[in-house]
């Protein structure tokens, strides 16, 4: 029978053989796809029992973990609310995370590499592994006040320190409770991600960052500074500025805000079209300057470039192959001329700064989780958008915008205050866009700031008072 | 003779199992000490004391193995107890998750008294294999009378989740076809090692295969038919597969007809298809295997494939080196103690762990066979292979099932999973193929140990 037995003994070694092979393809060749099945919910328990680290503003936590007595053991929880949705996102079981939430997940969930040591001792010592804080630029009292003056408002607000490209406010309207969507009741979760994503105001969309407009006379302030770096044109400059701009090949005419004359009919120097915003002085100027050339100053300030603060800002772009009438509605920053509010606040820093743009950044310092230093932001320069002399020459021009031009909104009390303002025909029939990007104190600039107002009306009376409110409260005012 | 008793004589290998039994002992502490570092951060209290208890365990099971089967293999014992140690700390393990209810691994380690209890009981009791022979006939009428229990009894006192394979009484349970499984293989090799020299006679030849003849197929039929009345009055898939396989394999066994085999696959195909078309419960863990992620199939509140799918994530997150012990999240899986204990190991313990055991088991199974072969009488090579290949054909399909290698059926995870009646059972199981073993390897020429005063107590039992 030892034959047949010996058989058998080799058959148990197939079944066995059988098993193991079995097993490497489940536990190796299948495992990342079995891993990332979206039932397979284990990564995200393992993720939600660690301690979150905290984003913390001016030594405060905006966003934090509680320990609940559930089976996720911990809460997201927001203090920081909807002033501070479109800075920290939400972290949510069922839609994901976003905003810095995402975009700063390896060092809040303790899985950076900066935290390696840390994990391998806890792997070793079985201590639940603990993420990382994440400390914000923002400076609390100027998102506080960005966030309610856009209350009632769809809009945006960023401001910027010009000096590094530090963002001190980054506001959007209307928002929304991250908590909503990072409780652990599911069903509930499901319901306000519903109501919010189908809500017609999409609170969910960070208007300073991910969303571009047309920037309206704002966008002069580009089309000034190509005309200053070209050599050809000083701000004494005299340029025609007829009630109407006839443009070459079409019946199409260009035409001032609401019809006004800017001074009679006549000429107007650079610096009075910047101050009045007169939109034929502008026209003729963008045609004999050519697309190309503003196409260069723009990038300059960098459109058409991608940008993360950390998470990602949408591209702004200048229009490509435009005809000549075209040319002359896109150095009014009309045509199809698209920027993210985020945009324009580099534009304003990048003249506050000498005509160098900083590289915005949200992340001041990323802490261990016994809050010793991982990492401190060094400020990087952006871009050089223009030289030291048009850097000044704006600064001056844009003063007289608010002093006694259009932007006399954005006054405060004894700081000088460089502005402009922009008013953006969108689709037709709809109120236009207000606008306000500026700078303050001219001479020794500590925050640039844009406004933008959906439908919000004309520039200097809609977003220039809420542009003023937040510089003062940089400003300590 | 003074030489005989002063020094062993050679191959008796009794000093390996002890260090072995160290070993075995070594890591199920160590496991121990880790899931309590793991959950709670320090070493659980009672780590020294479950230690010492499970020591003093594996070392009554050495001693009874020296005194009583000196030459049985040394691995046997040593793998068993490190399986079952490791069950003992996975069941601890999962307990620690639902701290609000009463644990099972103080009752799993009451059941591993009373399994080496047994053990004991085996190995002096039969203090020759050839002894259960005698008892061909009665293993049967025990094995059928234990097998239609269940079926004969109220549902309420023999069903669990879809199963009728209990006796419940009061707080009492048990699986009565873990003992039949048993007797069942005393029954199969009593019974061919008697008639192995009918069955092997051949009829027709086909295809180079000799048939045997018609009138011998009833044994076959008849067991055929016993699993397949199983099947369809308990819903015991499982324990239905295991029995008719047993069966197929000692037959072959005793009349080296591989004809068997294929009549044997034949029959059982016929069975598969049958049952897979006709009853539901079958029908249902068919299409679970297939497809396991159908959104349909997955979310079925019964007969779906949540848990064969939860299973296989667990083991795909453990991947090759798994989460630590304590540290996944196998209770996710529905049943993890029991059905799916491995896929707990997967997770927990990783491919690695996976394959260390699919190891042990198969050291079990190969010195099993290794005895059958060393035996010189055809009832203990046909009783060792039963066990054997039984142990080998039950992992194979609970641990194929889990990792969808083959569909899923109610079989347990020998000394793994938690149930009394599966672990005493194969406690049983190792007392046999260790008293097999050492008729394998007791030197014939040396008698065992020259007659002393306490033989006289011995002999009644031996009769």
């Amino acid at each position: 029978m030892n034959r047949s037995l010996r058989r058998v003994a080799f058959a148990a070694l197939l079944m066995f053989g059988a098993l193991l092979v079995n097993a490497n393809i489940v536990q190796v060749g299948q495992a990342e796809s079995l891993k990332n099945n979206p039932e397979n919910h284990r990564i995200l328990y393992s993720e939600y029992s660690h301690r979150r680290g905290a984003i913390v503003v001016d030594g405060h936590a905006v966003a934090l973990s509680k320990r609940v007595h559930d089976q996720y053991k911990y809460l997201r929880t927001y203090p920081g609310g909807a002033v501070y949705a479109p800075i920290t996102g939400y972290y949510s079981f069922n839609y994901g995370s976003t905003g810095i939430e995402s975009a700063e997940n390896d060092i809040l969930s303790g899985d950076s590499d900066k935290l390696f040591v840390r994990r391998l001792s806890d792997y070793f010592t079985g201590r639940t592994p603990q993420g990382g804080a994440v400390d914000l630029t923002i400076q609390d009292k100027a998102q506080q006040i960005a966030y309610q003056a856009l209350a009632g408002k769809r809009g945006a607000v960023v401001a910027l320190d010009p000096r590094t490209g530090a963002i001190l406010a980054l506001a959007t309207a209307p928002s929304f409770d991250p908590a909503q969507l990072a409780t652990h009741d599911f069903r509930a979760g499901s319901r306000a991600y519903r109501q919010l994503s189908h809500d017609p105001a999409s609170p969910l969309l960070d208007r300073a960052i991910s969303q571009t407009y047309p920037p309206g006379s704002t966008f002069k302030v580009i089309t000034t500074a190509a005309a200053l770096a070209s050599g050809r044109f000083t701000p004494s400059s005299q340029l025609p500025a007829p009630n109407e701009l006839s443009l070459p090949q079409t019946t199409h005419k260009l035409q001032n805000f609401q019809g006004e004359q800017c001074n009679g009919g006549g000429n107007i120097s650079l610096a009075d079209a910047l101050r009045v915003s007169c939109n034929t002085a502008f026209g003729g100027l963008g045609l004999r300057l050519g697309q190309n050339e503003i196409r260069k100053q723009a990038n300059a300030f960098g459109f058409d470039h991608s940008l993360s603060i950390p998470m990602g800002v949408a591209r702004s772009s200048y229009p490509s192959n435009l005809s000549k009438p075209e040319v002359a509605f896109s150095a009014i920053g009309q045509d199809s001329d698209a920027v993210t509010p985020m945009q324009m606040a580099m534009v304003a820093a990048g003249v506050a700064n000498g005509g160098v743009v900083m590289q915005p950044y949200l992340v001041a310092k990323t802490l261990a989780p016994d809050l010793s230093t991982l990492s401190t932001a060094s400020p990087h320069e952006f871009s050089r958008a223009t030289s030291a002399t048009v850097a000044s020459q704006l600064t001056q021009m844009m003063q007289s915008v608010v002093t006694n031009g259009t932007g006399t909104a954005a006054q405060i009390p004894g700081v000088s205050v460089a502005g402009k303002t922009g008013t953006a025909e969108n689709q037709p029939g709809q109120p236009t866009h207000a606008w306000f990007i500026g700078f303050a104190p001219a001479q020794n600039p500590q925050v640039a700031v844009a406004v933008l107002i959906e439908h919000g009306g004309v520039g200097g009376t809609a977003a220039a008072p809420i542009a003023r409110e937040v510089m003062q409260a940089v400003l300590g005012q | 003779m003074t030489a005989a008793t002063v020094s062993a004589p050679v191959g008796r290998r009794r000093g390996t199992e002890l260090a072995l039994l160290v070993f075995a002992l070594l890591i199920t502490v160590t496991a121990y000490a880790n899931v309590g570092i793991a959950r709670h951060h320090h070493v659980p209290s009672g780590t020294v004391g479950y230690g010492l208890g499970l020591g003093a365990l594996f070392l009554v099971a050495h001693l009874v193995v020296r005194r009583f089967a000196p030459y049985a293999d040394p691995v046997l014992l040593p793998a068993a107890a490190l399986l079952n140690g490791l069950g003992l700390v996975l069941i601890r393990r999962l307990d620690l998750v639902d701290r609000t209810q009463p644990g099972s691994a103080p009752h799993q380690l009451e059941w591993t008294v009373i399994g080496i209890a047994l053990f004991t009981v085996v190995l002096v009791v039969v203090r020759d294999h050839r002894l259960l022979e005698r008892y061909t006939y009665t293993a049967m009428a025990a094995a059928l009378i234990l097998l239609a229990l269940p079926a004969f009894l109220p549902a309420s006192h023999s069903e669990v989740n879809g199963a009728r394979i209990w006796i419940r009484f009061g707080g009492f349970s048990f699986q009565p076809g873990e003992v039949a499984k048993l007797a069942l293989m005393v029954f199969f090799a009593g019974y061919l090692v008697r008639k192995r020299e009918l069955l092997a006679l051949a009829g027709r030849r086909v295809w180079r295969i000799d048939l045997p003849r018609a009138r011998d197929l009833g044994p076959v039929l008849v067991a055929w038919g016993v699993s397949v009345l199983i099947l369809v009055r308990e819903s015991d898939l499982g324990s239905s597969l295991l029995f008719f396989g047993i069966f197929l394999v000692v037959l072959y066994v005793a009349t080296q007809r591989a004809s068997w085999l294929l009549i044997g696959l034949a029959l059982f195909v016929v069975g598969a298809v049958i049952a897979g078309t006709t009853i539901p419960h079958v029908h249902d863990r068919f299409d679970a295997w297939l497809h396991p992620f159908d959104p349909a199939i997955y979310h079925k509140a019964f007969g779906g494939s949540y848990q064969l799918a939860q299973g296989l994530f667990g083991m795909a997150t453990g991947g090759i080196f798994g989460t630590g012990l304590g540290q996944g999240r196998p209770d996710l899986v529905p049943f993890a103690n029991t059905d799916f204990m491995a896929s707990t190991i997967g997770e927990e313990l990783g491919l690695a762990g996976v394959m260390a055991v699919l190891t042990l088991f198969l050291l079990i199974v190969a010195r099993g066979i290794r005895a059958a072969i060393g035996t010189r009488d055809p009832f203990g090579k046909l009783l060792g292979v039963a066990l054997a290949f039984g142990l080998a054909l039950q992992v194979f399909v609970q641990v194929g099932g889990v990792t969808r290698l083959v569909p899923l059926t109610g079989l347990t995870l020998p000394f793994l999973s938690y149930g009394g009646s599966s672990l005493v059972s194969n406690w049983v199981v190792i007392a046999l193929l260790l008293r097999i073993s050492d008729a394998a390897r007791r030197p014939d020429a040396i008698p065992t140990r020259p007659p002393g005063p306490d033989d006289a107590a011995t002999m009644v039992v031996r009769r």
